[in-house]
């Protein structure tokens, strides 16, 4: 067992001693909110980087018309893992490990409520996650019917189709138990005066976020679960000779993957709705209406699953309730970019890395939000399903949305997290260097995407050479400019000798910045008294 | 030992979950080796289930030597409440995927299959001599002629079980508030066993199902949701009578107080729970 004292002196400044010792005891067997989220970051940030590898070489085949490097089998096995590794690998692990850091920090809890548990939410990661790259090297290969994994085209793989499925098991037993966690410690560990109310705007999103885990995981895991007797145990559930449907999957799948993205998305809305205000010094706007919006969009994504399946054929009535309701998403989303846009109004802003990744994710994701009601409109989805036009559209907000709210997060928090200040130059290049390749990568796939260009294919025609250049260039610039992200967190974390204070930020407000930097092992040893002048958004309640 | 902070507790470190992580991958690779028909794999599942049982063995042992030992405090008990509650919406979510393929199938894919709905051409081109109908094996007729499961025998019947278990656990857990530990053991003993009876008329439905009436998982859609319907279901009250016998001897060593005894309930949420999708299962699967 690990070795520490029964009992924690009520001072924040010497409970770094109870850490436990060895390497095992504090990474393996940990029950600590922070080890657990730095493990969930790190692990997170790895699967980016094979991920954006798997994205490099997809970028490499399409630089020119015409099979260049790799056979078409092996293009999507790249595609699918892409698609599943950046989803299950690293945006969601990113945000899980996020909320592990902050949520104890911002509502005045020790730790998570089900510590151990909260362990083991993070250690099936792993396990899934080599369970399903190494499918691809399985005889046969990796899956290649795409992440969404349809019949009967996904049940036509060899060997992998039981160990995907079996690893999407996996990693969804993983997230409703991080899910559960985390409903458990903001419903359970807030501080006295922590009212529901005034709960930081990230805690927010993440409780809403983890309703919708909860809700959906389980019917991913029917899902694939059905997948799997039908390929081995001679059920019909998507065979129409047996009176099932494969349209009955992508309704199944689609009750999951809706909310999904939404669970990739609202954590991301509670980082910017945190960030704007530090670094326009002004209490966030509209703060209520805030709360409503993410809830609002929460119960909006259960209603609008069909809009990812409008040409696969669904009665009139059908099309219309998913178009209008798909549209609705927008009024709640509107709200909130015109209240990260008023918070800004008359604010005294500064620019430090953090904020550039906000505004540019408030610009970029509501492209991606524009497109997206294109997409929305039944006639004109029937000519944009399956194009590069609907790829990019997804990238905008996944990639300028959330993982660019992840990464304003990380530059925001680091300081908290390791006492050091990061290099705001390099931080700076990072970003520009970012937010320019990211458009030149994902923008002309808008117009390769309306003149037609198919997804999932190798090869095109040679009307399309150009853009597509354009957009394998932008693809590479990205890529490599997350090795600057990488050499200012390692910077950071271990070289840098800028200590960082406690507030950090000149505006920021809130618990988490209450406690020293680096935040003590345990967070809050006893329950902190709080007035509503610490709290980002306490004087907005009423 | 574990760290008491102020007024927050906080448990030490444990290696159970990392067990857990062995145990769990360990199956599921098995279980995937066995599928694919590679030799070793049933050998790998069955090692990775075994490592699962001793590590929820060994995890549940240290929860409830501290709970016994009185390291936890209301807020811990609590956050124990709120897990279990979310645990079992989870649960329920898993199961309305299989009743939405079930409703799904009976309200779409089936009438469209028999020619019903605009634009739906498979009808037309591929089967036409085909008249949806429920209960149905498809227009193949995939696993051949069967009949169905009357409801009013056994159904009927592991209807009245699981709905007096669901009375007897109330009973008990009466008797563990009032403090009459002879009365609480009897009543959830009963409960235990009122669960076995059912599973065992459940496995001789099955039995009749496959022998009998030609009913099997492999029955086209209808069999396919029966079984997994009612297998699901099957294997959660397992699991519950499992939990419940457990908690029997928790309860005959006197773990729990009369308003300490949080495990008790949560096994009684849990087996409520299974009740509750047995009759959504009586209705809509046995007499609809």
């Amino acid at each position: 067992m690990a070795a520490v004292n029964p009992a924690i002196p009520d001072t924040h400044s010497d409970a770094h001693e109870h850490k436990p010792h060895g390497f095992l005891q504090r990474w393996l067997f940990t029950t600590n909110h922070k080890d657990i989220g730095t493990l969930y970051l790190v692990f997170s940030l790895t699967a980016f980087f094979i991920g954006g590898t798997f994205a490099m070489l997809i970028r490499a085949e399409l630089f020119q018309p015409g099979l260049q490097l790799m056979q078409p089998e092996f293009f999507n096995q790249l595609t699918t893992m892409h698609g599943l590794i950046m989803i299950f690998g690293a945006i969601m692990p990113a945000f899980v490990g996020l909320a592990n850091w902050m949520i104890p920090m911002m509502i005045g809890a020790p730790d998570m409520a089900l510590p151990r548990m909260n362990n083991w939410s993070f250690w099936i990661l792993p396990f899934a996650f080599l369970l399903l790259v190494m499918e691809v090297f399985l005889p046969g290969g990796g899956p290649q019917g795409g992440w969404t994994m349809y019949p009967p085209l996904a049940l036509e793989g060899g060997a992998n189709v039981a160990f995907m499925i079996f690893a999407v098991h996996l990693m969804g037993i993983s997230s409703i138990m991080g899910a559960i966690n985390i409903i458990a410690t903001i419903l359970n560990m807030r501080a006295p005066g922590m009212d529901l109310l005034k709960m930081p705007v990230f805690v927010w999103s993440w409780l809403i976020t983890a309703f919708l885990l909860i809700m959906v995981m389980p019917v991913l895991a029917g899902a694939v679960t059905m997948l799997l007797t039908d390929k081995f145990f001679g059920t019909s559930f998507f065979n129409a000779a047996g009176g099932g449907d494969p349209v009955m999957f992508q309704h199944i799948f689609w009750f999951f993957g809706h909310p999904e993205v939404y669970i990739m998305i609202l954590p991301a809305f509670g980082i910017i709705s945190e960030i704007v205000p530090t670094f326009s010094r002004k209490p966030l706007f509209g703060y209520q209406a805030m709360v409503y919006s993410l809830a609002s969009i929460a119960f909006l994504s259960c209603i609008v699953w069909a809009h990812h399946m409008f040409a696969v054929g669904m009665p009139l009535g059908g099309e219309l309730f998913f178009m209008y309701g798909t549209m609705l998403i927008g009024i709640p989303t509107g709200v909130k970019v015109f209240n990260w846009v008023s918070t800004m109004w008359k604010g005294s802003i500064t620019f430090e890395t953090p904020m550039l990744f906000a505004i540019a994710f408030v610009v970029l994701f509501t492209i991606g939000g524009f497109s997206g009601v294109m997409c929305a409109i039944v006639p004109a989805d029937f000519q944009y399903q399956d194009t590069y036009f609907v790829v990019s559209h997804f990238h905008y907000v996944l990639v300028s949305g959330a993982l660019f709210g992840i990464m304003a997060a990380v530059y925001y928090w680091l300081p908290k997290w390791s006492g050091n200040m990061y290099s705001e130059k390099w931080g700076k290049i990072h970003f520009w260097s970012s937010v320019i390749s990211v458009n030149v990568l994902f923008f002309p796939q808008h117009f390769v995407g309306l003149a037609g260009m198919p997804r999932r294919i190798p090869d095109y025609n040679v009307a399309f050479a150009d853009f597509n250049m354009m957009s394998s260039i932008g693809g590479f610039w990205f890529g490599a400019s997350q090795f600057i992200f990488l050499g200012v967190i390692l910077h950071c974390v271990y070289r840098s000798r800028q200590r960082a204070t406690a507030q950090v930020w000149e505006g920021a407000r809130g618990l988490e910045w209450t406690l020293p930097s680096p935040a003590p092992y345990h967070s809050f040893s006893t329950p902190p008294v709080i007035t509503d002048d610490m709290l980002a958004h306490g004087d907005v309640a009423h | 030992m574990a760290q008491t902070s102020g007024a927050y507790y906080v448990p030490h470190g444990s290696h159970w979950p990392i067990v857990g992580s062995f145990g769990l991958s360990g199956t599921v690779v098995g279980a995937g080796m066995w599928l694919n028909e590679t030799a070793g794999g049933k050998g790998i599942m069955l090692v990775g289930i075994g490592l699962l049982i001793v590590m929820i063995a060994g995890w549940f042992g240290s929860v409830i030597r501290e709970s016994v030992s009185g390291l936890y405090n209301r807020q811990v008990d609590v956050s124990f409440r709120m897990g279990m509650m979310w645990f079992i919406f989870s649960e329920v979510m898993f199961f309305a995927a299989f009743f939405g393929a079930l409703f799904y199938a009976r309200t779409f894919s089936v009438p469209w299959l028999g020619g019903e709905g605009h634009g739906a051409m498979t009808n037309f081109y591929l089967w036409s001599q085909y008249s949806a109908a429920w209960p149905t094996n498809g227009p193949q007729d995939v696993g051949g002629a069967f009949s169905t499961m009357s409801p009013w025998g056994i159904p009927l019947l592991n209807t009245l079980l699981l709905l007096s278990s669901g009375v007897t656990i109330t009973i008990a857990h009466h008797a563990l508030r009032a403090g009459h530990r002879g009365r609480l053991l009897v009543f959830l003993a009963l409960t235990v066993l009122l669960g076995v009876v059912f599973l065992g008329f459940q496995a001789h439905e099955y039995a009749e199902a496959y022998e009998h009436l030609n009913l099997t998982l492999g029955s086209g859609i209808y069999g396919s949701t029966f079984f997994m319907l009612t297998g699901f279901h099957g294997l959660h009250v397992t699991l519950g009578a499992i939990i419940l016998a457990v908690i029997w001897f928790r309860c005959a060593k006197g773990h729990f107080t009369r308003d300490n005894h949080f495990g008790f309930e949560a096994a009684a949420w849990y087996w409520h729970f299974v009740d509750v999708v047995w009759v959504c299962l009586f209705v809509f699967v046995y007499i609809l």
